[in-house]
């Protein structure tokens, strides 16, 4: 009989499982099931060039490697349920596979607004087919546009809109700031200023209460009881992890799948689990296992956990290298760019100005125990490029105790 | 094997620098510049550079 590993999720994280899959020497058979009808495509330019209408949906696709002709995609499928005891999956056409190691890959799906109001012209952006929606209605003449969450989607999806020239542009969050989360209080201020001033309005500390109108959206009812007039709704408010189909295995599934740091699902070496729904410990820092919504984390967390379970399955020795990622992540929002390295999120009480002001191209550092453990740059090519240089010395540092 | 990067799509993010320094690289500008015919034996480190090139870029041939 010939062995088989699955990989559950046809997105990136999927897509890059198989490859080193391959790469790690795996030459058993590989099936991929996704949900979406298409082969795995970039999602960033999906909240900006395709949005833009600047790129065709086309373009988007992976070039998947040579060494992938053999793998059994099948699409528009879902993996519904799993019997890690048994070792196998069950689809939604009633159909199950067994296999011999199991890469866990199925992502997320935007968090939906749960208040009272019509459905229509509220959208999300995850999916081609998202885009797609969202672009018909914003290229529609006089289009009002709110939207709802003023994280990175969210300002990217709204410095879009007045690109495209839409009427009306309001960001709503119960936040004071935008991009403050991730980013701390000094940026955020920076990017709101930016924002304003490049024709986007806020509407913050204030949450949504619901909406108006019959058959479609017409307006946001604010927590506050005012209402924004609203024919396109976005809703930005984070994502739910893809993990009910793994229900009654005794794992931990309350934030994505918990994994070990070799990036193994419930003490298991045959399952593992890649992407944005593997909440890992990242040995780098402080042991805390999270999920990281980055797009290098699909590539680097499949590099690693593929070499990790072919090695098993061969019988070889087990991987002991624990899987200690650098996170980056860019953010490109009207006519500048936001470039990270390391991990702010963890030094956002002690920031400083590297370099340049806020006013203007700006690098930021953030501190954990006075020591530098993340660096963002706001701005145009130069000022990005400079917070590269700091890359060496994130990469360079021992593991973050605490 | 021959490298090719779209220029067209090319945005300087600098990614392939970090996975493939002898192939890659950024001027003083901030513009990519790079190697079109590299070694074989650095096949590795150009797939790499592929994989994480954020506009997906970068085709190898051959």
């Amino acid at each position: 009989m010939n062995a088989r590993i699955v990989v559950a999720g046809a997105s990136m994280a999927g897509l890059r499982a198989a490859e080193q899959l391959r790469a790690a020497g795996w030459t058993g058979a590989i099936t991929v099931v996704g949900d979406e009808p298409h082969m795995p495509y970039n999602r960033p330019p999906l909240s900006k060039e395709v949005l833009a209408g600047k790129v065709p949906f086309e373009s988007l696709a992976f070039r998947p490697r040579a060494s992938v002709s053999d793998v059994e995609w099948r699409l528009g499928r879902r993996v519904v349920s799993a019997g890690l005891d048994e070792r196998t999956v069950r689809l939604d056409d009633g159909g199950a596979l067994s296999y011999d190691g199991l890469v866990v890959a199925t992502g997320m799906r935007p968090r939906r607004l749960n208040c009272p109001g019509p459905l229509a012209g509220r959208h999300t952006v995850r999916t081609l087919d998202d885009a797609q929606g969202l672009r018909e209605e914003l290229t529609r003449p006089g289009a009002r546009v709110v939207v709802v969450g003023a994280g990175f989607i969210g300002c990217e999806v709204a410095a879009t809109a007045v690109g495209l020239g839409v009427a009306e542009v309001t960001v709503v969050d119960p936040l004071p700031l935008p991009m403050a989360g991730p980013l701390g209080e000094l940026l955020g201020r920076a990017l709101l200023a930016r924002h304003e001033d490049r024709g986007v309005r806020f509407a913050l500390g204030v949450g949504v209460a619901g909406f108006t109108g019959e058959d479609r959206v017409t307006g946001v009812v604010l927590s506050d009881g005012s209402v924004l007039p609203a024919d396109v709704v976005v809703e930005s408010v984070g994502s739910v992890a893809n993990t009910e189909w793994l229900d009654g295995n005794g794992l931990d599934l309350r934030d994505g799948v918990l994994t070990d740091e070799l990036l193994r699902v419930g003490g298991r070496p045959e399952v593992v689990a890649v992407g944005d729904v593997a909440r890992f410990p990242n040995a780098r820092y402080d042991g805390v296992p999270r999920r990281v919504e980055h797009w290098s984390i699909p590539t680097d967390s499949a590099k690693h956990a593929a070499k990790a379970l072919v090695r098993h399955l061969s019988g070889e020795q087990e991987e002991s290298t624990p899987f200690a990622p650098l996170p980056t992540f860019w953010s490109d929002q009207h006519d500048f760019r936001l470039q990270s390295f390391g991990a702010p999120v963890l030094g956002k009480d002690d920031v400083r100005v590297l370099d340049g002001d806020s006013d203007g191209d700006v690098l930021v550092g953030y501190h954990r125990d006075g020591r530098l453990v993340g660096v963002v740059a706001l701005g145009g090519q130069a000022v990005a490029a400079s917070a590269a240089r700091y890359r060496t010395e994130l990469l360079k540092q021992p593991a973050l105790t605490v | 094997m021959k490298v090719v990067v779209d220029m067209n799509k090319c945005q300087d993010h600098g990614q392939c620098v970090f996975a493939a320094p002898d192939v890659f690289s950024l001027d003083d500008a901030g513009h990519l510049v790079y190697v079109s015919d590299p070694d074989d034996a650095l096949r590795d480190e150009v797939e790499e550079a592929a994989d994480v090139c954020p506009l997906q870029a970068i085709r190898i041939e051959g």
